[in-house]
């Protein structure tokens, strides 16, 4: 499809308000040998249900259906997984169904959830993801991930997925980085920031403290990508329940509105046919006209360097909730950094700043909690958590993960999550004695965006205080 | 160590119906995994050999064609199209738009004339049951307006560069039928530069 139809831009009707009352987490880590993953599961739900004060027997009697996040069935040689985590987690009789949508399952399986409560159909429902990626050898790993791609056209020219998604990276880092050094410091400062913000995170698999220097250092996985500027590959659980208002405020008296939409663009990068930038409320006709002239071989959209997934699922999720301007209405996002890269394709994807000038959300210090700049409070911090470079990128639980972090901020019950001695204990892991709480202070509004490998998927999820709405109902 | 072809499975298509013969797996027995800090049972090991069967389908003839040395896709002619006259490679057996079949065009002259490198990757690194030598640089190929998608592929002779003119060579001697039987080389290259069992 290159061109939309009104009716396919019609923007998304919940038929009710929907609310996010609890969320929870597992620990992440590369690998778990003595723990199944039910445990893990079970972990996520139990944690959900301390949050709000509920044994999980107590919050479970408000479930009504069930949307499992599990992206990789052959990684864990279990065909209807979904069915084996539902019965762990006691929730048969309930109707349950598997998301499987790449590296956006999470956010998928979110928006499957919404969609339940808003229509009616439930009243509550649970949206539940985890990965279990460490049972196989690494290079097994690689090509059952390659089994991502076009099976015929991609997956034999090496088995090995950061190739076929390498290649976007590229063309941005010619086209729009135009190779400057400048640009590779600004790529470098997403894995300085985000793996620092992960050690502040007791659940984060990648905390680590390191400099510019590291990261350019590190070795190369695919020119200009190095090791220090790719995701995790993690094992974990996240979950987040809905509810409609009744039943939100029976469970909690602070629940939050969500509003969440979805987008897709074609498995194989190489089916990317031009079309015109679809433009979101913060843009205006004509701002892009001369983009070719700035930066010559960006004139074709979305090419190789923008997700056209991501900016539809923002363009959707925005006219819903009455965000106009992503940096003046919201207070804190957590966005898919699977590569530093990608980060910076997403930036200008979801209107942070206009496209070609991604680079400028690090520069400017507004994506920082503290900017470091000014010192003071970042405009729109991104990745507290650490982001799927330093917390996790257990693929079925990340959009969820984001989900529950962004609903922390605006708790104010981030400290909560991250700071108790005890839980840093039971991870086994050392709590820093420089621990510094990543809470963005008053915030109201927040958005997480899951995203799909190279882009076939991407869903866009907004949080808001109900006291802060933009848009009336 | 490769199968021998005893080992193999192989399949043919017998009265509409796939008829395997051959060893479609072999038996490997698990073992169990242990704690070697605590000494304790923590799981098992589950080998296991399989041959999946694939159909192309439509796209057979682009794979086939690979082998002979041609490069094959297809272009929109519906009248009613939007995209009428747009040429899809990767080869899409119906136009993403209208849904109708599309019209099967050899484009190896075009390719030869054209292509040329719109982005590119080096990666040392590849997933079990790779058979590429490393490093591999992966190519996106784009030709001219005609075709309106970016093609992935590999380079196996040059260095890639975004803007430098390829030229695709086939493997026509022991084809594998698979999108391996197609690769790029920088324009220019000598034949005898060329891999083993591959010409222009």
């Amino acid at each position: 499809m290159i061109r939309f139809s009104d009716k396919q831009l019609k923007i998304p009707k919940l038929m009710r308000p929907v609310y996010l009352v609890t969320a929870g987490m597992s620990k992440f880590d590369r690998a778990f040998p003595e723990t199944r993953t039910e445990e893990l599961c079970i972990d996520a739900l139990t944690a959900a249900s301390d949050f709000v004060g509920m044994t999980p027997a107590e919050l479970k009697k408000y479930i009504h259906t069930c949307y499992y996040g599990h992206f990789a069935d052959h990684f864990g040689d279990q065909l209807l997984g979904e069915a084996v985590i539902h019965d762990r987690l006691g929730l048969d009789p309930l109707g349950n169904i598997g998301v499987k949508t790449g590296g956006a399952t999470g956010g998928s399986a979110m928006w499957e959830a919404v969609k339940a409560v808003a229509s009616g159909y439930s009243d509550c429902a649970l949206a539940l993801g985890w990965e279990r990626m460490d049972e196989v050898p690494t290079d097994e790993g690689n090509h059952l991930i390659s089994c991502a791609a076009d099976k015929d056209w991609e997956t034999p020219l090496g088995h090995i997925y950061t190739g076929y998604y390498a290649v976007m990276a590229q063309r941005y880092w010619k086209v729009f980085g135009k190779e400057q050094d400048s640009f590779r410091k600004t790529m470098a400062e997403i894995a300085v920031k985000n793996r620092g913000y992960a050690r502040m995170n007791p659940h984060a698999h990648g905390p680590m403290k390191i400099t510019v220097e590291d990261v350019t250092n590190s070795p190369i996985v695919a020119y200009p990508l190095r090791v220090l500027d790719c995701c995790l590959m993690s094992v974990g659980s996240a979950c987040g329940v809905v509810c409609d208002e009744k039943t939100a405020y029976e469970i909690t008296d602070k629940p939050l509105r969500i509003y969440i939409a979805a987008g897709s663009h074609t498995l194989r990068v190489a089916d990317r046919r031009d079309m015109t930038i679809p433009l979101l409320p913060n843009e205006t006709p004509g701002q892009y006209d001369d983009i070719g002239k700035k930066f010559p071989g960006g004139d074709r959209y979305p090419g190789f360097s923008s997700f056209l997934a991501a900016r539809v699922a923002a363009y959707y999720a925005y006219h819903m909730s009455g965000v106009v301007d992503p940096s003046e209405d919201l207070d804190v996002v957590e966005l898919h950094d699977a590569f530093t890269i990608s980060d910076i394709q997403t930036y200008e994807d979801i209107g942070i700043r206009p496209y070609g000038e991604g680079r400028d959300y690090i520069e400017s210090g507004d994506a920082y909690v503290i900017n470091p700049l000014t010192k003071k409070p970042g405009k729109l911090p991104s990745n507290p958590c650490g982001g799927l470079i330093g917390c996790m990128h257990a693929v079925g639980a990340t959009g969820l993960m984001q989900i529950a972090e962004i609903g922390y901020h605006i708790w104010n019950r981030w400290d909560e999550i991250h700071e108790p001695e005890e839980k840093w204990k039971a991870f086994g892991r050392e709590k820093p004695k420089d621990w510094t709480s990543l809470q963005v202070k008053g915030a109201k509004r927040g958005l997480a965006i899951s995203h799909a490998g190279v882009g076939s998927h991407v869903t866009c999820t907004i949080l808001m205080d109900p006291n802060k709405l933009i848009k009336e109902d | 160590m490769p199968k021998t072809n005893e080992e193999k499975g192989f399949v043919d298509i017998i009265n509409g119906r796939y008829k395997p013969n051959g060893k479609f797996h072999i038996i490997e027995a698990n073992q169990p995994i242990f704690n070697k800090d605590t000494g304790k049972l923590a799981g098992v090991t589950n080998p296991r050999d399989m041959t999946y069967i694939h159909s192309y389908g439509g796209e057979a003839i682009f794979f086939e064609s690979l082998g002979k040395g041609k490069l094959m896709a297809t272009r929109c002619d519906n009248d009613k199209c939007e995209a009428k006259g747009s040429i899809f490679e990767p080869f899409r057996i119906f136009c993403p738009d209208c849904l109708r079949k599309a019209t099967v065009v050899d484009i190896t002259e075009k390719a030869q004339q054209m292509a040329k490198i719109h982005s590119f990757i080096i990666t040392h690194r590849s997933g079990a049951f790779n058979t590429l030598p490393k490093p591999i640089k992966f190519i996106n190929v784009e030709f001219d307006e005609e075709v309106v998608t970016i093609l992935m592929s590999v380079l196996s002779v040059g260095e890639p560069e975004i803007g430098k003119r390829v030229v695709p060579i086939f493997r026509t001697k022991d084809p594998t039928y698979t999108i391996m039987d197609l690769m790029f080389v920088v324009e220019g290259t000598p034949e005898s530069d060329l891999p083993e069992g591959f010409t222009y």
